[in-house]
């Protein structure tokens, strides 16, 4: 006993405690936030949605359950972080559109976005959203066909563009044509909330990425104040979807709170430049993805001074 | 009015329900009682009394290594045993004085003053004589703090009463049962700067402590009272002095240069045992506490004693815990045996049945920026985490590493459980170290 050697406690550096939250949780609640868009995209679009889902969730699990296996690393599946990327893509993809395309897609985002750069936190790129352009370009006739049993013809984004008229009614419940998980506002705004309760997320992105969305097309859309097409702009495509579910995943979004206000600007002038000038009537996924690229470069514009070190910054640039 | 505090930081649990309704409790040791030369920063202190010398307690029995030192004073008497290395709660094997305490307690006679009749040379010299340190952990003698350049620049004497640090109830104890002498200790303190206001900063989670305060100086013009946010870490220096005054200063800085000097409670009440009473520092306040203690509660304890008796004192353990920590959970350090002496800068003993910190894996930092959120020196943790694994010392200190406190937040909010405070701190050390040496 005299050197304590019978009886030797734990020992590690301060702090000795830990907040409850882990990073299985956090993607748990981002999963659970998820859920009010799925459901409503599985019951507006049919069962075939549902099949959609699940299996590009299954697939995004069992990628990264094989890619750990094989390249002999850690087995990583069970932080859920791959369940939330099976499932935005999911809810970023039409309808109808054949189940291999989930499978195609989930694989490409988790092995080739996510894994190959070296897995969880490491990826540049929001793999749900780089599996969703890389499934763009290489089938963009099925992944732009929103056509299905419940609803044909455009979607009101592309009927905007093309200078028809929408319920913009139906446009915030959701009942309208467009990807499993983007047509419902209220859905998304639901599942935002609880993240916002959480307080996973805040509002730094969204925020300053749909005011900046909507001052751009105040500005430029030449339809001046017409709240009616503010409305049809803001729930129509995946803005909503992307501004809470996709700019704010963590990993491909600025560290700093500076910015993040930067990045939501950025991307509210991108979404805008690609809708109303571009050849789609889409845009968000393209901007964010152009957005996360640029983080490290945000980063370093927008460093925090250190406590104490504001003025003393000053003094010198004024020195300079 | 926005209630006084400072940018980010964090809310652990704070466990001060455990021991705050307790009575200080006086601790009459017994046995050996050990005296590193090294409790305070700076020199250490150099021995004068040699084996087998009787000594009595608040007898001197080493003296000060230079200005930025401290002597220290034996709290029992007995006879020297021997000098050699003993282990301190660092983990640290540090020179120290053991004496054989006989169990009389014979005491020196001390001399006490009328503090309005020394001059501040002599408060100053009374106040390095006693021995007294930082004893809110930090330790850096408190004569050196109280001996800026220029004296008369200084506006304002913080009394860090926030005990921010949870658990810990040792400050709380002190102010609920001797706030008069806290007081006093300040009025001593205010003495040496002729142009400064005294400011007694409080967490909000103690408003009986605010009250009493706020009574107590109702007459006092020149002292004042201010309830600061309940978080953590209120009561570190830089902080506190933002939270009670709007400065700021970083790590070149010293609290003289915003004009301010912070000293804790103990520290002041060291103060006044020193200049009215002519006793030196021998005694602190201890709480012995954490989920496997059977009777968590406040001690009155003569520097020197052996952990292991203070734990007896509070009942025993319940169990075996699996984590003992010297100080609060978040910036104490864990001991891996007991067998270790309190020393001046000793505020908490604190078992804990689980170690939250070996149960819990570090994964993959997912980005999600809560360090920087918490951090109160407004850095990027997880980037100097990684700048420090990856040995980059270089961008390590451009990008302000040395500015971080060590007070915690980064890890403790840390949802992918990884190490941030220690490895930006094992980094922190090296560059310290090379500057010593250059």
């Amino acid at each position: 006993m005299e050197n304590g050697l019978d009886t030797m406690f734990q020992v590690s550096s301060n702090p000795h405690v830990r907040a409850k939250d882990t990073t299985s949780r956090i993607m748990l609640y981002v999963v659970i936030a998820l859920l009010p868009a799925t459901v409503f995209g599985v019951f507006n679009f049919g069962f075939h949605a549902l099949l959609l889902v699940i299996v590009t969730v299954l697939t995004t699990v069992f990628a990264e359950y094989i890619y750990g296996r094989c390249m002999k690393k850690n087995i990583t599946v069970m932080d859920f972080s791959a369940v939330v990327t099976g499932l935005l893509l999911a809810l970023n993809l039409p309808p109808d559109a054949p189940l291999w395309i989930g499978v195609i897609g989930g694989a490409f985002a988790i092995i080739v976005v996510k894994m190959l750069f070296g897995g969880l936190g490491q990826n540049f790129m929001n793999p749900a959203l780089g599996a969703r352009c890389f499934l763009l370009i290489s089938f963009t006739s099925i992944m732009t066909n929103f056509d299905c049993d419940a609803y044909t013809g455009a979607t009101p984004l592309a009927a905007i563009k093309a200078g028809e008229g929408v319920n913009v009614l139906d446009m915030v419940i959701g009942r309208t044509a467009g990807t499993i998980g983007e047509t419902s506002m209220i859905a998304i705004l639901v599942g935002a909330a609880f993240l916002l309760v959480m307080k996973v997320i805040d509002l730094r992105v969204p925020a300053s990425y749909l005011i900046s969305f909507i001052l751009f097309i105040l500005l430029f859309s030449g339809r001046g104040l017409d709240a009616e097409y503010l409305v049809s702009q803001l729930a129509g495509g995946g803005l909503m979807l992307g501004a809470f579910f996709m700019a704010t995943d963590y990993v491909t979004r600025p560290i700093t709170a500076k910015g993040q206000y930067v990045f939501g600007v950025f991307l509210g002038i991108m979404t805008g430049i690609f809708r109303l000038f571009g050849p789609s009537a889409e845009g968000v996924s393209y901007a964010i993805i152009l957005g996360n690229l640029l983080v490290p470069l945000i980063e370093n514009f927008t460093k925090p001074a250190a406590f104490g070190k504001k003025k003393i910054r000053k003094e010198t640039s004024k020195n300079e | 009015m926005a209630k006084l505090t400072f940018g980010g930081g964090v809310h652990p649990y704070d466990g001060k329900e455990l021991s705050k309704d307790k009575p200080m409790k006086t601790i009459i040791p017994t046995g050996e009682m050990v005296y590193p030369l090294s409790q305070h920063i700076g020199a250490p202190a150099v021995p004068i009394v040699k084996k087998g010398d009787r000594v009595l307690a608040g007898q001197k029995i080493a003296d000060a290594g230079g200005f930025v030192s401290a002597p220290v004073y034996a709290t029992v008497s007995g006879t020297v045993k021997n000098i050699e290395q003993r282990r301190v709660v660092t983990g640290d094997m540090v020179n120290s004085i053991i004496v054989d305490n006989d169990g009389l307690l014979e005491e020196v006679t001390y001399t006490p003053h009328e503090p309005d009749k020394l001059d501040k040379k002599e408060i100053i010299k009374l106040i390095q004589e006693a021995g007294i340190v930082g004893m809110g952990g930090a330790g850096f003698p408190t004569h050196v703090k109280l001996s800026p350049k220029e004296p008369e620049k200084i506006e304002y004497v913080i009394a860090n009463c926030a005990e921010c640090e949870p658990y810990l109830t040792s400050d709380y104890r002190r102010m609920i049962e001797e706030p008069e002498k806290l007081v006093e200790g300040l009025k001593i303190i205010l003495r040496l700067f002729d142009n400064a206001q005294g400011i007694l900063a409080v967490e909000d989670n103690k408003p009986d402590c605010v009250k009493i305060l706020t009574d107590l100086t109702r007459n006092e013009p020149k002292i004042s009272v201010v309830a600061l946010k309940t978080k953590y870490p209120q009561g570190a220096e830089r902080q506190i002095i933002y939270a009670a005054t709007g400065r700021e200063i970083n790590s070149s800085m010293l609290p003289a240069d915003a004009g301010c000097v912070v000293n804790n409670v103990d520290t002041i009440v060291a103060v006044y045992h020193a200049v009215k009473e002519g006793k030196p520092l021998m005694n602190r306040i201890v709480t012995v506490t954490g989920d496997a203690v059977n009777d968590p509660r406040n001690f009155y304890v003569r520097i020197g004693m052996n952990y292991k008796d203070l734990i007896d004192e509070a009942g025993g353990l319940k169990c075996t815990p699996e984590k003992i920590v010297s100080g609060g959970p978040m910036m104490g350090f864990a001991l891996f045996d007991l067998n270790v002496p309190t020393t001046k800068t000793a505020s908490a003993l604190l078992c804990l049945t689980k170690d939250e910190v070996s149960a819990l894996a570090p994964t993959p930092c997912i980005n999600c920026g809560r360090c920087v959120e918490a951090c109160p020196s407004r850095l990027v943790p997880t980037k100097l985490a990684v700048l420090s694994e990856h040995h980059d010392e270089e961008s390590f200190v451009a990008n302000d590493g040395m500015e971080c406190v060590e007070c915690g937040c980064c890890s403790y909010v840390c949802p992918a459980k990884r190490h941030l405070t220690q490895s930006i701190k094992s980094m922190r050390k090296n560059v310290l170290g090379k500057k010593k040496k250059a």
